[in-house]
Protein backbone atom coordinates (compact mmCIF):
# COMPACT_ATOMS: atom_id res chain seq x y z
CA UNK A 1 0.00 0.00 0.00
CA UNK A 2 1.31 3.37 -0.90
CA UNK A 3 2.39 6.00 2.07
CA UNK A 4 3.73 8.68 3.05
CA UNK A 5 6.83 7.65 4.69
CA UNK A 6 8.92 9.27 7.20
CA UNK A 7 5.72 10.94 8.52
CA UNK A 8 4.07 10.06 11.35
CA UNK A 9 6.39 7.33 13.09
CA UNK A 10 7.72 7.24 16.51
CA UNK A 11 10.14 10.11 16.80
CA UNK A 12 9.43 11.47 13.34
CA UNK A 13 6.86 14.63 12.55
CA UNK A 14 3.07 14.14 13.57
CA UNK A 15 1.08 12.39 10.38
CA UNK A 16 -0.11 15.30 8.41
CA UNK A 17 -3.96 15.41 8.87
CA UNK A 18 -6.13 15.69 6.16
CA UNK A 19 -9.56 16.64 6.10
CA UNK A 20 -11.92 14.56 3.88
CA UNK A 21 -14.84 16.42 2.25
CA UNK A 22 -17.49 14.14 0.92
CA UNK A 23 -21.54 14.18 0.86
CA UNK A 24 -21.67 10.48 -0.16
CA UNK A 25 -20.82 7.94 2.98
CA UNK A 26 -19.47 5.68 0.76
CA UNK A 27 -16.97 7.99 -0.38
CA UNK A 28 -16.52 9.25 2.59
CA UNK A 29 -15.42 5.91 4.28
CA UNK A 30 -13.45 4.20 1.30
CA UNK A 31 -11.60 7.80 1.15
CA UNK A 32 -10.49 7.92 5.00
CA UNK A 33 -9.48 4.32 4.83
CA UNK A 34 -6.87 4.63 1.49
CA UNK A 35 -5.64 7.88 3.57
CA UNK A 36 -5.55 6.17 6.67
CA UNK A 37 -3.32 2.95 5.18
CA UNK A 38 -1.64 5.81 3.65
CA UNK A 39 -0.35 7.07 7.31
CA UNK A 40 -2.61 10.17 7.14
CA UNK A 41 -4.68 11.47 9.76
CA UNK A 42 -8.21 12.00 8.64
CA UNK A 43 -11.10 13.79 9.67
CA UNK A 44 -14.23 13.52 7.24
CA UNK A 45 -17.42 15.45 7.07
CA UNK A 46 -20.01 14.87 5.03
CA UNK A 47 -20.54 18.95 3.35
CA UNK A 48 -18.88 22.25 3.14
CA UNK A 49 -20.32 23.66 5.86
CA UNK A 50 -19.04 21.03 8.05
CA UNK A 51 -15.64 21.78 6.83
CA UNK A 52 -15.29 24.92 7.33
CA UNK A 53 -16.63 24.77 11.32
CA UNK A 54 -13.86 22.11 11.70
CA UNK A 55 -11.22 24.67 9.70
CA UNK A 56 -12.63 27.53 12.12
CA UNK A 57 -11.47 25.18 15.05
CA UNK A 58 -8.59 22.64 14.13
CA UNK A 59 -5.35 24.81 13.32
CA UNK A 60 -3.60 21.89 11.93
CA UNK A 61 -5.11 20.97 8.78
CA UNK A 62 -2.41 19.65 6.26
CA UNK A 63 -4.70 19.40 2.81
CA UNK A 64 -8.18 19.39 1.91
CA UNK A 65 -9.45 16.84 -0.22
CA UNK A 66 -13.31 17.69 -1.89
CA UNK A 67 -16.32 16.25 -3.85
CA UNK A 68 -16.98 18.55 -6.05
CA UNK A 69 -21.00 17.94 -6.14
CA UNK A 70 -22.79 18.18 -2.92
CA UNK A 71 -25.49 19.61 -1.95
CA UNK A 72 -25.65 23.22 -0.63
CA UNK A 73 -22.21 24.45 -1.20
CA UNK A 74 -19.85 22.09 -3.51
CA UNK A 75 -16.31 21.60 -3.20
CA UNK A 76 -15.74 24.45 -5.73
CA UNK A 77 -17.27 26.96 -3.30
CA UNK A 78 -15.42 25.41 -0.38
CA UNK A 79 -12.49 25.97 -2.47
CA UNK A 80 -12.96 29.57 -3.04
CA UNK A 81 -13.91 30.33 0.67
CA UNK A 82 -10.41 28.62 2.51
CA UNK A 83 -8.26 30.60 -0.73
CA UNK A 84 -10.36 33.54 0.42
CA UNK A 85 -9.51 33.25 4.02
CA UNK A 86 -5.89 34.93 5.30
CA UNK A 87 -5.89 32.34 7.58
CA UNK A 88 -6.77 29.31 5.76
CA UNK A 89 -5.33 29.99 1.77
CA UNK A 90 -1.88 28.42 2.14
CA UNK A 91 -3.84 24.91 3.15
CA UNK A 92 -3.94 22.70 -0.15
CA UNK A 93 -7.05 21.48 -1.88
CA UNK A 94 -7.49 18.68 -3.83
CA UNK A 95 -11.21 18.53 -5.48
CA UNK A 96 -12.51 15.20 -6.74
CA UNK A 97 -15.11 14.24 -8.92
CA UNK A 98 -16.71 11.27 -10.67
CA UNK A 99 -16.83 13.23 -14.02
CA UNK A 100 -14.15 14.36 -16.48
CA UNK A 101 -15.88 18.13 -17.46
CA UNK A 102 -12.20 19.83 -18.54
CA UNK A 103 -13.84 23.26 -18.03
CA UNK A 104 -14.89 22.27 -14.32
CA UNK A 105 -10.89 21.10 -13.97
CA UNK A 106 -9.77 24.14 -15.33
CA UNK A 107 -12.17 26.16 -13.11
CA UNK A 108 -11.25 24.30 -10.28
CA UNK A 109 -7.04 24.87 -11.03
CA UNK A 110 -7.71 28.26 -11.93
CA UNK A 111 -9.18 29.06 -8.04
CA UNK A 112 -6.24 28.06 -7.12
CA UNK A 113 -7.03 23.84 -6.04
CA UNK A 114 -3.65 21.88 -6.22
CA UNK A 115 -4.89 19.11 -8.13
CA UNK A 116 -8.44 17.61 -9.37
CA UNK A 117 -8.74 13.53 -9.00
CA UNK A 118 -11.44 11.75 -10.83
CA UNK A 119 -13.38 9.36 -8.61
CA UNK A 120 -13.03 6.47 -7.68
CA UNK A 121 -9.80 7.98 -5.94
CA UNK A 122 -6.81 5.00 -5.93
CA UNK A 123 -3.82 4.18 -3.46
CA UNK A 124 -1.98 5.47 -6.30
CA UNK A 125 -3.42 9.11 -6.79
CA UNK A 126 -3.53 9.02 -3.27
CA UNK A 127 0.84 8.51 -3.17
CA UNK A 128 1.31 10.73 -6.26
CA UNK A 129 -0.50 13.93 -3.82
CA UNK A 130 1.80 13.08 -1.41
CA UNK A 131 4.89 13.45 -3.19
CA UNK A 132 3.62 16.72 -4.89
CA UNK A 133 1.38 18.38 -2.47
CA UNK A 134 2.48 17.78 1.00
CA UNK A 135 6.95 17.45 0.36
CA UNK B 1 -10.84 -13.47 -9.39
CA UNK B 2 -10.66 -16.58 -11.66
CA UNK B 3 -9.45 -18.74 -8.85
CA UNK B 4 -13.09 -17.48 -7.09
CA UNK B 5 -14.60 -18.74 -9.42
CA UNK B 6 -13.67 -22.51 -8.78
CA UNK B 7 -14.14 -21.77 -5.16
CA UNK B 8 -17.48 -20.50 -5.11
CA UNK B 9 -19.06 -21.68 -8.30
CA UNK B 10 -22.49 -21.98 -6.94
CA UNK B 11 -23.14 -18.57 -6.72
CA UNK B 12 -22.05 -17.69 -9.80
CA UNK B 13 -19.08 -15.78 -9.18
CA UNK B 14 -17.91 -15.93 -12.45
CA UNK B 15 -20.45 -13.08 -12.78
CA UNK B 16 -18.62 -10.90 -9.89
CA UNK B 17 -15.69 -10.39 -11.98
CA UNK B 18 -14.10 -8.68 -14.55
CA UNK B 19 -14.98 -8.29 -17.75
CA UNK B 20 -14.60 -11.22 -19.78
CA UNK B 21 -15.03 -12.10 -23.86
CA UNK B 22 -17.54 -8.52 -23.63
CA UNK B 23 -19.54 -9.73 -21.10
CA UNK B 24 -19.42 -6.90 -18.19
CA UNK B 25 -19.29 -8.45 -14.77
CA UNK B 26 -21.52 -7.41 -12.03
CA UNK B 27 -18.13 -5.82 -10.54
CA UNK B 28 -15.12 -4.24 -11.61
CA UNK B 29 -11.55 -3.97 -10.36
CA UNK B 30 -12.50 -1.28 -8.02
CA UNK B 31 -13.95 -3.80 -6.04
CA UNK B 32 -10.90 -5.40 -5.56
CA UNK B 33 -9.48 -2.19 -4.30
CA UNK B 34 -11.86 -1.73 -1.87
CA UNK B 35 -11.21 -5.17 -0.53
CA UNK B 36 -7.67 -4.75 -0.73
CA UNK B 37 -7.83 -2.01 2.17
CA UNK B 38 -9.08 -4.50 4.53
CA UNK B 39 -6.50 -5.02 6.93
CA UNK B 40 -6.31 -5.85 10.68
CA UNK B 41 -7.41 -3.10 11.99
CA UNK B 42 -10.62 -3.33 9.49
CA UNK B 43 -10.91 -7.08 8.50
CA UNK B 44 -14.63 -6.54 7.16
CA UNK B 45 -13.87 -3.19 5.90
CA UNK B 46 -15.23 -4.46 1.89
CA UNK B 47 -18.65 -5.57 3.69
CA UNK B 48 -19.03 -2.40 5.52
CA UNK B 49 -18.46 -0.11 2.87
CA UNK B 50 -20.95 -2.69 0.83
CA UNK B 51 -23.44 -2.13 3.50
CA UNK B 52 -22.82 1.68 3.15
CA UNK B 53 -23.33 1.52 -0.22
CA UNK B 54 -26.91 -0.84 -0.17
CA UNK B 55 -28.11 1.81 2.25
CA UNK B 56 -27.67 4.80 0.20
CA UNK B 57 -28.33 3.81 -3.28
CA UNK B 58 -31.75 2.29 -1.64
CA UNK B 59 -32.47 5.96 -0.98
CA UNK B 60 -31.59 7.49 -3.49
CA UNK B 61 -33.30 4.97 -6.02
CA UNK B 62 -35.90 6.53 -3.61
CA UNK B 63 -35.35 9.75 -4.60
CA UNK B 64 -35.13 8.76 -8.13
CA UNK B 65 -38.98 7.09 -8.05
CA UNK B 66 -40.34 10.15 -6.82
CA UNK B 67 -38.77 12.76 -8.74
CA UNK B 68 -39.73 10.48 -11.84
CA UNK B 69 -43.31 10.67 -10.53
CA UNK B 70 -43.36 14.03 -9.22
CA UNK B 71 -40.87 16.09 -12.01
CA UNK B 72 -42.23 14.60 -15.35
CA UNK B 73 -40.41 15.21 -17.75
CA UNK B 74 -37.39 17.48 -15.81
CA UNK B 75 -34.53 15.12 -17.40
CA UNK B 76 -31.71 17.71 -15.08
CA UNK B 77 -33.26 17.15 -11.96
CA UNK B 78 -33.87 13.49 -12.76
CA UNK B 79 -29.90 13.04 -14.64
CA UNK B 80 -28.73 14.99 -11.36
CA UNK B 81 -29.96 12.23 -9.29
CA UNK B 82 -28.86 9.44 -11.29
CA UNK B 83 -25.32 11.48 -10.88
CA UNK B 84 -25.16 11.18 -7.57
CA UNK B 85 -26.18 6.89 -7.48
CA UNK B 86 -23.71 6.69 -10.35
CA UNK B 87 -21.21 8.03 -8.13
CA UNK B 88 -21.52 5.37 -5.28
CA UNK B 89 -21.63 2.60 -7.54
CA UNK B 90 -18.22 4.12 -8.84
CA UNK B 91 -16.97 3.45 -5.39
CA UNK B 92 -17.64 -0.28 -5.11
CA UNK B 93 -17.09 -1.06 -8.40
CA UNK B 94 -20.90 -2.12 -9.48
CA UNK B 95 -19.85 -1.93 -13.17
CA UNK B 96 -23.16 -3.04 -14.61
CA UNK B 97 -25.66 -0.41 -12.60
CA UNK B 98 -22.77 2.27 -14.10
CA UNK B 99 -23.08 0.70 -17.68
CA UNK B 100 -27.35 1.55 -17.31
CA UNK B 101 -26.52 5.12 -15.90
CA UNK B 102 -24.99 5.61 -19.12
CA UNK B 103 -28.15 4.54 -20.67
CA UNK B 104 -30.25 6.49 -19.11
CA UNK B 105 -28.18 9.79 -19.84
CA UNK B 106 -28.53 8.75 -23.25
CA UNK B 107 -32.36 8.59 -22.82
CA UNK B 108 -32.43 12.06 -20.65
CA UNK B 109 -30.34 13.83 -22.94
CA UNK B 110 -32.85 12.42 -26.35
CA UNK B 111 -35.53 13.68 -23.64
CA UNK B 112 -37.19 9.92 -23.97
CA UNK B 113 -39.30 9.45 -20.84
CA UNK B 114 -40.07 5.86 -21.52
CA UNK B 115 -36.32 5.19 -22.24
CA UNK B 116 -35.60 6.68 -18.88
CA UNK B 117 -38.40 4.27 -17.18
CA UNK B 118 -36.98 1.61 -18.62
CA UNK B 119 -33.52 2.12 -18.24
CA UNK B 120 -34.34 2.84 -14.22
CA UNK B 121 -36.16 -0.09 -13.86
CA UNK B 122 -33.23 -2.11 -15.10
CA UNK B 123 -31.01 -0.24 -12.30
CA UNK B 124 -33.23 -1.23 -10.33
CA UNK B 125 -32.98 -4.68 -11.49
CA UNK B 126 -29.09 -5.17 -11.43
CA UNK B 127 -29.29 -3.30 -7.83
CA UNK B 128 -31.30 -6.01 -6.06
CA UNK B 129 -29.26 -8.88 -8.07
CA UNK B 130 -25.84 -7.26 -6.85
CA UNK B 131 -27.30 -7.34 -3.47
CA UNK B 132 -28.31 -11.08 -3.47
CA UNK B 133 -24.88 -12.22 -4.77
CA UNK B 134 -23.04 -10.08 -2.34
CA UNK B 135 -24.85 -11.18 0.60
CA UNK B 136 -24.11 -14.28 -0.99
CA UNK B 137 -20.55 -13.51 -0.99
CA UNK B 138 -19.61 -12.46 2.03
CA UNK B 139 -21.64 -15.02 3.78
CA UNK B 140 -19.51 -17.76 1.96
CA UNK B 141 -16.52 -15.80 3.03
CA UNK B 142 -17.63 -15.79 6.56
CA UNK B 143 -17.96 -19.74 6.54
CA UNK B 144 -14.46 -19.83 5.09
CA UNK B 145 -13.32 -18.12 7.59
CA UNK B 146 -9.64 -16.32 8.09
CA UNK B 147 -7.96 -19.86 5.76
CA UNK B 148 -10.55 -19.16 3.16
CA UNK B 149 -9.62 -15.14 3.10
CA UNK B 150 -5.87 -16.12 3.00
CA UNK B 151 -5.89 -17.75 -0.17
CA UNK B 152 -8.16 -15.42 -1.65
CA UNK B 153 -6.71 -14.99 -5.07
CA UNK B 154 -4.65 -11.43 -5.33
CA UNK B 155 -5.40 -9.58 -8.61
Amino acid sequence: MASCKGLGGEGSAPAPHVLAVDDSSVDRAVLASILRSSQFRVTAVDSGKRALELLGSEPNVSMIITDYWMPEMTGYELLKKVKESSRLKEIPVVIMSSENVPTRINRCLEEGAEDFLLKPVRPSDVSRLCSRVLR
Amino acid sequence: MQDANLRYPEIGISEVSLTFGGKIGYLDEQFCQVEDLQDEASPNFAEEVVTLFFKDSARLMSNIELALEKYPKDFNRWDAYMQQLKGSCSSIGASRMKCEFMSFRDYCGQGNVEGCMRSFQKVKREHTVLRQKLETYFQLLRQAGPAGAATRPVM
